[in-house]
């Protein structure tokens, strides 16, 4: 239902979205009523001529019902969401299903750059593919990422993905994505960095096993090194990027 | 000078209100120093090597600071008795020698500081020594605003006026003793 | 015995800038406030134009910059939360309210609240100065998170944060000093006979707010002196470079930052409950429901505060343990808009424009408060932190607590404090064109945010999935309602300095309302009480059987059954 405003790419988007549905569900049930029943009292006790107040001191029995009925009612509510929340963010942030593929991401002042392990599938090892910008991973691989940052905090985030993760330095954080759909995704930066936050973009690009293995042959050329990372579908090469290398 | 509202001497309560605004005073800087001293002991706990550093300061002199601090509470203490019997002469003698304890603290410190740098431990040389400057430091900026209030209250004292503040500023006194407790063996003694 | 007693006019100097009267003193925060609020207004007008039209020169300021924009959410956050909604309903009119509600003549300690408003006005004009300072005013967000707010190298403004700094721990210390006066004199200075239930709502949530407000600050307080070392004097408690770390200014913030959303609600609830039980003639539902989830939504505030970091890195166990607490505190607060809601029933409404605020409060604040479940459970967060959903709940929050209350106490107590009555009919249209151009602005937000649209971004050209036309066209129509939103405070502004002057001469109590505050001259002299009072029941004694009248003051002698005012 999401998906109106947001593209679903990965195996756990689905499973934010149903949760946002059902918190849409319950609490807008709950709003509509409150409103609903808040506007017609309005209605109701308006100032009538030679009509008085009532002397109503909300100790009453039958009328605490009224409060503490529903009272019971949003509690009950609050469990389902609770335990509907616990859920989704068990699958995601806590458990980490065997990797595929390990990619790390480096946040700085203001451009992502990544590290591919290459070929032998090893990360720090000699034929590792170094980007500035975009990310390329393999549709239905289960991929693991470590997080560094290289100044102050950025936050990792993929919407497409339903993903976010803060970036903290001083520290390696990890998590795990596998993206259902082929295509390019916006990466943002969603944690305040300064004068840069705004235009750290980068790029996601979801592509088949061939494909992949087609631009890592290139990234292996030489050649490849020169040219600016950068592919025709990107923006020219993110103003977050120049901003990194003038930064003082 | 205007004169005291009604509000100030009622007591609908039952707490006479001088009493309430120390103890208010009191709990917002336990607070902060609350604040302060669980960030350095998490940090501790995460840097088992600040050990090294802890066992540069000077433990006897700490040790000598929490006996002159707890001694001039002391003070404070008889200070008290002596303005609830009126003697407010004597109140204020006690209240001085209690600010004699705080001026004694305050010198032992400096003497520590000044070994301590000149040792090339200042407050940006890492960690555990930026933790001990600010929790020492804010201790000491405590204990120099409460010397002052205490020869304020004693002047007054001196006089028999406002004999109901020594049993106030008292208060605040032993408020800054209980911090130093707490901060001598978190920030003194290494293990 | 008199405390109106005769005493020599004193100066202007004395009466007007080095007052002790809690009265003046509060009109000292109010105004102080009233400037600030236009202050923040302004910034929010500049950035949301960029927003509309990036790049574009904003009349009135000029082109924005991106280093400008994040200047501009800075300060209008920390302007809006700690110079606006704190002296306004705290400090402006606890000050006011509280010594003439509890009937006695000032508060406790004069001397102190005066000290309060000096350092509240030094924190003011700092915060101010940060604009002219070189390198520029903060922008690191109000949040101010390490490394970025400690290192010069990476903000850009290394005075603009230190300034920051120190304007918001004056305000704290303010407040800290300000608080004293609150409490004790709401627990010690009360009126004889006027027990702890018959203190009115708006009281006891100034004095809550107070409490909390104290315990909560007292570590930021040490982390803010932490920050500013370590900008200023080479330590590192946050350099992670240096052995610190940075998340422990964020849960030294979010100890202090979740509380504070309470400490501005209560005062705004109070008047809310004050308000709705005058014009709707009715006794509140629940009083002592009122005060108990109060002092729920009080305790617990303080074990929610981690749902502001769940994905800041800190264990992902811990985000479960904050999810729970989190959507639990929604039970009580919830509870206390439902008492409100029931105030209603059996009552006989009259819609004038305090109560239409009053109401416009509880109708917006159950979407602001529906709409944080979805931040609270940690699952959706992941998604939805740091987008526009966020700001559109908080605004559907703030906004009522900072603005539709207070302009609900203003327009209420406005009689009492300056002795005329605002204009009716001006302040319906205040009010309905402020409530169109609010709604205006902020229901697109919660559509954006959905539609992943970060917070902090001056524009979204560099992403494909944001920088589309009907995104760009829900935030034009998000502008669109702040500019429909500020001519309506420019009405409310002429109506209220008009009728200072020329307003119809308010009666003692125009409103036929019971608390005490309504028993002295408006506005009340030097002293308010000309007998000190006694009081004899609750302040909410509306629609009694056996009583001509529908109202029975509070220091009206048990035996006058049957009398009018």
């Amino acid at each position: 239902m999401l998906e109106r405003f947001m593209t679903g790419a990965s195996t756990y988007s689905s499973s934010v979205d149903h949760l946002i549905f059902l918190i849409a569900a319950l609490v807008g049930f709950w709003l509509i009523v409150a409103e609903a029943f808040f506007f017609w009292l309005m209605f109701r006790y308006r100032y009538r001529e030679g009509r008085t107040s009532q002397y109503v001191t909300g100790e009453e029995k039958e009328l605490k019902r009224w409060i503490s009925v529903p009272h019971m009612l949003v509690i009950v509510c609050d469990i389902v969401i609770i335990v509907g929340a616990v859920k989704v963010w068990m699958n995601i942030k806590q458990t980490m299903p065997p990797a595929e593929q390990t990619v790390r991401i480096y946040a700085q002042q203001w451009a992502w750059s990544f590290v591919d392990p290459g070929p032998d599938g090893m990360l720090d090892t000699g034929d590792d593919v170094r980007t500035v910008g975009e990310l390329h991973v393999k549709v239905n691989t289960t991929y693991h990422f470590e997080l560094l940052s290289r100044d102050v905090l950025h936050s990792f985030c993929v919407p497409a993905f339903r993903l976010k993760q803060d970036a903290v330095p001083g520290r390696t954080i990890r998590g795990w994505f596998r993206a259902t759909r082929p295509g390019t995704y916006d990466i943002q930066c969603t944690q305040m960095c300064g004068m840069g936050h705004g235009v750290m973009a980068g790029r996601v690009i979801v592509e088949t096993p061939e494909q992949h293995a087609q631009w890592l042959q290139r990234a292996a050329n030489p050649a490849f090194a020169a040219q600016p990372a950068v592919s025709p579908s990107a923006p020219s090469a993110t103003q977050g990027a120049q901003l990194a290398e003038v930064r003082p | 000078m205007t004169s005291k509202p009604i509000a100030t001497g009622r007591t609908a309560a039952g707490l006479p209100t001088a009493r309430l605004v120390v103890w208010w005073v009191v709990a917002s800087e336990i607070f902060i120093f609350g604040g302060l001293l669980a960030s350095y002991v998490m940090h501790r706990l995460g840097h088992p090597e600040w050990a090294f550093q802890a066992a540069h300061t000077n433990t006897w002199a700490g040790a000598f600071n929490t006996l002159v601090l707890l001694t001039s509470s002391l003070f404070a203490v008889l200070g008290h008795k002596a303005a609830d019997s009126g003697d407010g002469p004597r109140a204020a003698r006690l209240l001085r020698l209690t600010a004699l304890g705080g001026l004694t603290f305050l010198c032992v410190k400096a003497f520590e500081w000044t070994h301590e740098i000149r040792e090339g431990f200042v407050l940006s040389s890492g960690g555990f020594w930026s933790f001990y400057y600010t929790a020492a430091g804010l201790h000491a900026a405590h204990v120099m605003v409460g010397m002052i209030i205490l020869l304020v209250v004693a002047a007054d004292a001196a006089r028999n006026q406002e004999l109901h503040r020594v049993e106030c500023i008292g208060i605040y006194w032993h408020f800054v003793d209980i911090i130093w407790i707490f901060l001598f063996p978190l920030l003194y003694i290494a293990r | 015995m008199s405390a109106t007693a005769v005493h020599a006019e004193p100066s202007f100097f004395r009466k007007y800038l080095w007052a002790t009267d809690h009265k003046v003193i509060a009109m000292q925060y109010f105004f102080t406030g009233m400037f600030m609020a236009l202050v923040g207004g302004f910034l929010a007008y500049v950035f949301r134009m960029q927003l509309a039209n990036p790049g574009q020169n904003v009349p009135g300021y000029g082109v924005v910059t991106p280093n400008e924009y994040n200047s501009l959410v800075t300060l209008h956050g920390t302007i809006m939360i700690f110079w606006v909604a704190m002296p306004m309903l705290i400090a402006a009119f606890g000050n006011f309210l509280i010594p003439l509600m509890i009937g006695c003549d000032d508060m406790a300690f004069p001397r102190i609240n005066r000290l309060s408003y000096q350092i509240f006005f030094l924190s003011a004009v700092v915060i101010l100065s940060s604009f002219f300072v070189p390198g520029g005013p903060f922008g690191g967000a109000w949040t101010a998170y390490p490394p970025l707010s400690a290192k010069g190298a990476y903000n850009l403004a290394p005075w603009g944060a230190s300034v920051w700094l120190l304007a918001v721990a004056l305000e704290f210390v303010a407040f800290l000093l300000g608080g004293i006066n609150f409490v004790v004199t709401t627990m010690n200075g009360r009126a004889p006979g006027m027990k702890m239930f018959d203190i009115p709502i708006v009281v006891w949530m100034i004095v809550v707010a107070s409490i909390i407000f104290m315990f909560s600050v007292g570590p930021l307080v040490a982390g803010a002196v932490m920050l500013l070392f370590d900008q200023l004097l080479g330590t590192g408690f946050y350099d992670p470079t240096r052995g610190g770390d940075p998340l422990l200014w964020q849960h030294l913030f979010w100890f202090f930052g979740h509380p504070e959303v309470y400490v501005v609600l209560l005062p705004a609830m109070g008047i809310v409950a004050d308000v709705l039980a005058v014009f709707a003639r009715k006794k509140l539902f629940g009083y002592r429901t009122i005060l108990y989830t109060t002092w729920a939504v009080g305790v617990l505030g303080f074990v929610v505060w981690a749902h502001h970091q769940f994905v800041a890195g800190i264990d992902p166990r811990m985000a479960n343990v904050f999810t729970v607490t989190t959507l639990i505190i929604s039970i009580p607060v919830t509870e206390m808009c439902f008492v409100y809601i029931a105030t209603l029933y059996g009552g006989s409404i009259r819609f004038t424009t305090p109560m239409l605020w009053a109401l416009a409060f509880i109708a917006e604040f159950l979407i602001g408060g529906v709409t944080g479940i979805f931040l609270g459970s940690s699952g959706t967060d992941i998604y939805l932190h740091d987008t526009y959903f966020v700001i559109a709940h908080f605004h559907y929050t703030f906004v009522p607590i900072a603005i539709i209350a207070v302009f609900a106490g203003i327009y209420y107590w406005y009689p009492k404090m300056f002795g005329r009555m605002l204009n009716e009919t001006w302040g319906k249209i205040h009010f309905w064109g402020s409530i169109v151009g609010f709604n205006l602005a902020f229901i697109p937000m919660f559509m954006t945010g959905l539609a992943g649209d970060p917070r902090r971004y001056f524009n979204y050209s560099q992403f494909a999935e944001q920088a589309t036309p009907a995104l760009q066209h829900l935030r034009m129509l998000s502008t669109g309602g702040l500019l429909i939103f500020i001519p309506f405070q420019f009405i409310f502004l002429i109506n209220f300095f008009w009728s200072l002057r020329h307003g119809k001469q308010a009666e003692m109590n125009p409103w036929h309302a019971n608390t005490l505050e309504w028993t002295v001259p408006s506005p009340p002299p030097h002293g308010n009480f000309a007998e000190m009072p006694t009081v004899y029941r609750g302040p909410y004694e509306y629609g009694a059987p056996g009583r001509a009248a529908d109202f029975w003051p509070q220091n009206e002698p048990a035996y006058n059954l049957g009398g009018d005012d």
